[in-house]
């Protein structure tokens, strides 16, 4: 009696894991993260595998110690050798030490060249010219201003495949961070401050973008498409654009800015306000003294980019 | 005449709030009722409320962790409900704005008032016992930091009914939270919270500090301290270099919010990476502080269940103190992701890389002293083992996020949501509730149930495991952390998938609390009258379960680490002294309730703008310290009579234990009926 019921205790818990294992399973076929489309996506993905397999060196042997030790070592286990005065051995010590400085001396070559290579400033190669995107972020949108063609989008950035794309970012809002998990790294999203990343798709397809930053209630609709094309159909996208009836001007952003909590619908904007993502950021600069501020305002790479200590060295560049 | 406080500030439109805040109160009435039923409010005043002996202050602390922890897990369980069902357009059944409020509360909550009076009870009842002294350093300061806990804890009770709580999460999210973005109340409740709480730990730090240093047994070594004592002294350590700096951020953010200044704002100079660096320089420490005290736990009970010396101890306190030191350099790698420049995030990255060095080496020498032991499967040691398993692969992706290359591509999303409960729950939680199970005895007399406590153990560990797995998966598809809705269907699965395992660590809560049920309920078969429950190592099991108010009768002397095995092996242990000394103990003090309750009563003051009765807490509180400043007579003794009449108490049930077991009955248990503590709380 009493075992049958252990037997189907077990049949349950069997079943359950299955059943849980199944799902679990299941979701990680979509992992954009480990299958990226983008050459910057993609050393990332080999740099997570490369140094979760290099740790697998040191967990490994400490899940079978565990195992190991208690079973052998258990109390009722009376043929084990039993020295309750044992412990120290200069031999483990090294071993203990040893073993671990190894791996995170490999680890941290690892960390100082990747984060070389994988610089989100550093621009990227290929035959194909940049496209410069520069992004505005409100609480609750994501506005995409193409300078080269006097075109804008908001909550949806198409752009031509095998292309670098070259953004520049700023928030007139509060702090979000902009994130195309299939193509690689995020970068933080601030206001009164410019930040740089650079992307790549090697795919055409079309890929989530997303704010990963809490900013209030429109967080959780704030996500985008990111259209990778063909230069074609890009060139397509911006003729397009062109015929759309909606413009944007500094008021009509500060209109859109400043509804808070409210994901707009994806919109195309015929024409921009020139030098909208400037003046962007110099809505939150106007307490500085004029001629500082426009000697920022003048220099061909921004002053206020948010290098280093973020912010924190924007008004010393301003003096450079 | 009541600020900005009015009727419609609570939300009696909301069923779910109001059911909260309705239980909270029914059971605070019950309580209450009792207590007067039974006529134990002096008792509750004079023994507990205004005591300053560690040892019941350090339960309180338990206690109000122990509530706040079902608070916060409440919150866990309505944000994974929430995210099971709020996919592909449903709304689920939380707003959003109701949905942030309950992620910053469960991170407030779960550090601050589970981690911290977790961690600071167990010290308070753990750290005088071992080192052999009589109480802390400065017993009064010890109930004050107490009760600023409490009465930060009592703000984030408050604002669940009166107003709302912060939508900016536990850390703050500048500029967010500056008033042009953030006017109600919710972010004053989580700042004044924070800060009351966090005056109270800075205190406790300082106190254990003086106590560790000052207040030793003749003998007893820095290098001759027990593990835990080592990990107390190291957390206070950061405590006293890190709150300063959440205190004077929290302070610089009310001149913001309060005198429209502009440290972390938009404009006017100001900079949210300012706050992101405050808050982390103490935050990331902050993890330490809870983890270090754990780390100390694990050390005493694996050595104890494998009736073996602990391997490698100093090599153990090297790596405690490179920990210390390295907590305090890897702040940065909170955001990677602002745009630094490559030395910066690669020199932040291998700083905190390296710390996986000395936290490895720990895991060794534990395993190294479970080698050639004999391991007693008992429940704290469960919760080692669990430790071990699951904090080793929250150390694996703590060190993939410490890679900036990789962070990039995880930094807030639901992975790293994973991670650091893969690394708190294991690593300080199980930790605690080991340390709570195999002190137990100590505190109260006699055992708690293993059965329950084996059950609760599974519950957790399972649980965890199935809550926390599938977070990992769905940070490698992009999830951003803290959505209330989203429309990736794909990873629907995987959350309920979190929501189920949730549940399952639902029924582990359950298990505890039915185990500390029934464990009360058999405290006369399970009662360890030797004062020894486990055959311990360390000086705190020497003396009597629960101790004497003076703790030891005399000083002992101590000759080596494990103090109290190296008695028992000489034969000095348990020793009948013929005659005892007068023992000067501390007052009893009510300073420490009334500073907690003006403390609260100028929070809430200063929350809803009722400037006058804010001035009042505050002049409230100076004049306390200064009346109670001009006290000089704060001691009392205790004569050498009574001491020799409750230690010859305890010597006369020893002997007549050891006599039955000459006769050949059973093993040291004392015979039922006998009343065998003084300090018994559950017989008074």
């Amino acid at each position: 009696m009493n075992s049958l019921v252990k037997k189907r205790g077990v049949k349950i818990v069997e079943g359950t894991v299955l059943f849980l294992l199944t799902i679990f399973l299941s979701g990680c076929k979509k992992m954009v993260v480990l299958d990226p489309k983008g050459p910057v996506g993609i050393e990332q993905a080999f740099l997570i595998k490369l140094a979760f397999f290099l740790m697998l060196i040191v967990v490994i042997p400490v899940f079978a110690m565990i195992i190991w030790f208690s079973v052998r070592y258990r109390a009722s286990n009376k043929k084990a050798t039993y020295k309750p005065k044992w412990a120290h051995s200069n031999a483990i010590e090294v071993v203990v030490w040893g073993v671990p400085v190894l791996i995170i001396a490999v680890l941290g070559y690892i960390c100082w060249d990747s984060t070389n290579r994988l610089d989100p400033y550093k621009p990227l190669q290929s035959e194909n010219k940049p496209l410069e995107i520069d992004v505005i972020s409100t609480d609750s949108d994501w506005l995409f201003i193409y300078p080269e063609y006097g075109v804008a989008s908001i909550n949806e950035m198409t752009f031509p495949v095998n292309t670098p794309l070259n953004f520049r970012l700023t928030s007139g809002s509060v702090m979000t961070s902009f994130f195309i998990p299939a193509l690689g790294s995020q970068m933080y999203v601030m206001a009164g401050m410019q930040t740089k990343l650079h992307l790549m798709a090697s795919e055409l397809g079309t890929y989530r973008g997303e704010n990963v930053v809490y900013s209030g209630n429109g967080y959780a609709g704030m996500h985008f498409k990111a259209i990778s094309s063909t230069q074609q159909a890009f060139a397509n996208w911006v003729k397009q654009t062109k015929a759309s009836a909606d413009t944007l001007s500094l008021d009509r952003f500060n209109q859109i800015n400043e509804m808070y909590n409210i994901n707009h619908p994806a919109t195309a904007f015929s024409s921009v306000e020139p030098d909208l993502f400037k003046k962007v950021i110099k809505k939150n600069m106007h307490w500085m003294p004029e001629q500082k501020n426009m000697k920022g305002m003048s220099g061909n790479e921004s002053a206020m980019e948010s290098h280093s200590h973020g912010g924190m060295n924007k008004a010393v560049k301003m003096e450079e | 005449m009541f600020g900005r406080l009015s009727w419609s500030d609570i939300p009696i439109h909301d069923p779910i709030i109001m059911g909260a805040v309705g239980s909270s109160t029914i059971l605070a009435l019950v309580i209450i009722g009792l207590v007067s039923f039974y006529k134990k409010w002096g008792y509750l005043w004079t023994e507990w409320l205004t005591t300053v002996d560690h040892k019941k202050i350090g339960i309180m602390y338990i206690i109000l962790s122990a509530v706040m922890l079902l608070r916060g897990f409440a919150d866990a369980v309505m944000m994974r409900i929430q995210q099971a069902l709020a996919a592909g357009g449903n709304p689920g059944y939380l707003t959003a704005h109701h949905f942030d409020q309950v992620f910053g509360a469960h991170g407030t909550i779960m550090i601050i008032f589970v981690a911290m009076p977790f961690m600071f009870g167990l010290m308070n009842i753990v750290v005088p016992l071992q080192i052999g002294a009589r109480d802390v350093a400065f017993p009064v300061l010890n109930s004050v930091s107490f009760y600023l806990t409490v009465a930060g804890a009592g703000l984030m009770m408050i604002s669940l009914g009166v107003g709302e709580f912060a939508n900016t999460g536990w850390y703050g999210i500048a500029p967010l939270f500056e008033k042009a973005y953030n006017p109600g109340v919710g972010v004053d409740y989580w700042m004044w919270a924070f800060q009351i709480a966090g005056l109270g730990s800075l205190f406790g730090g300082i106190n254990f500090i003086a106590t560790i240093l000052k207040m030793r047994a003749p003998g007893m070594k820095l290098m001759k301290m027990p593990m835990f004592t080592w990990t107390v002294l190291t957390a206070s350590m950061i405590i006293i270099v890190t709150f300063p700096v959440i205190t004077g951020a929290l302070g610089l953010l009310t001149l913001d919010r309060y005198l429209g200044m502009h440290f972390f704002t938009n404009t006017m100079g100001g900079n949210m990476m300012m706050w992101n660096n405050l808050f982390w320089m103490w935050g990331h420490p902050e993890v330490y502080i809870v983890v270090l005290p754990a780390f100390g736990i694990f050390s005493e009970v694996v050595a104890t269940f494998s009736s073996k010396r602990l391997f490698a101890y100093k090599s153990l306190v090297w790596a405690t103190a490179a920990i210390t030191i390295l907590s305090c350099t890897v702040w940065l790698h909170h955001f990677f992701t602002m745009g630094n420049t490559v030395n910066v995030n690669a020199f932040f990255g291998i700083a905190t890389m390296l710390i996986a060095i000395p936290t490895g080496v720990k895991v060794f020498d534990w395993l190294f002293t479970m080698y050639r032991g004999r391991i007693r499967f008992t429940s704290p040691m469960y919760w080692v083992l669990g430790f071990l398993t699951a904090f080793t692969i929250g150390g694996m992706t703590g060190v993939l996020l410490a890679i900036p290359g990789a962070d990039y591509v995880m930094h807030n999303t639901v992975f790293l949501v994973a991670h650091y409960h893969n690394t708190l729950i294991p690593g300080a939680l199980f930790g605690y509730f080991a340390g709570f199970s195999y002190w137990f005895p100590k505190m109260f007399g006699f055992k708690l149930n293993e059965k329950w406590g084996k059950r609760a153990f599974w519950g957790w560990m399972i649980g965890f495991l199935v809550a926390f797995m599938p977070l990992y998966a769905a940070g490698f598809m992009g999830m951003p952390r803290r959505a209330a809705t989203y429309d990736n269907l794909e990873w629907q699965p995987l959350l309920i998938t979190a929501a189920i395992g949730t549940a399952i660590v639902g029924l582990g809560v359950v298990f505890q609390v039915i185990q500390v049920v029934v464990s009360i309920r058999e405290r006369r078969e399970s009662r360890d009258a030797t004062g020894d429950a486990w055959d311990g190592r360390t000086l705190e099991w020497a003396i009597a379960s629960p101790p004497p108010e003076y703790n030891f009768a005399v000083t002992p002397v101590v000759s080596e680490l494990d103090a109290f095995w190296e008695m028992k092996e000489k034969g000095t242990a348990y020793k009948h002294y013929p005659v005892y000394a007068d023992i000067h103990m501390p007052k009893k003090s009510p300073l420490g309730i009334i500073i907690g309750g003006l403390t609260l009563t100028f929070g809430f003051a200063m929350i809803w703008y009722i400037w006058w009765l804010a001035i009042i807490g505050f002049l409230g509180i100076v004049t306390a310290l200064i009346i109670s400043g001009s006290n000089d007579d704060d001691g009392y003794i205790i004569p050498a009579a009574e001491v020799k009449r409750i230690e010859d108490r305890r010597f006369l049930l020893l002997d007549s234990m050891r006599l039955r077991k000459e006769v050949g009955e059973d093993e040291l248990k004392p015979n039922k009926k006998e009343k065998i503590h003084e300090y018994n709380y559950f017989e008074q």
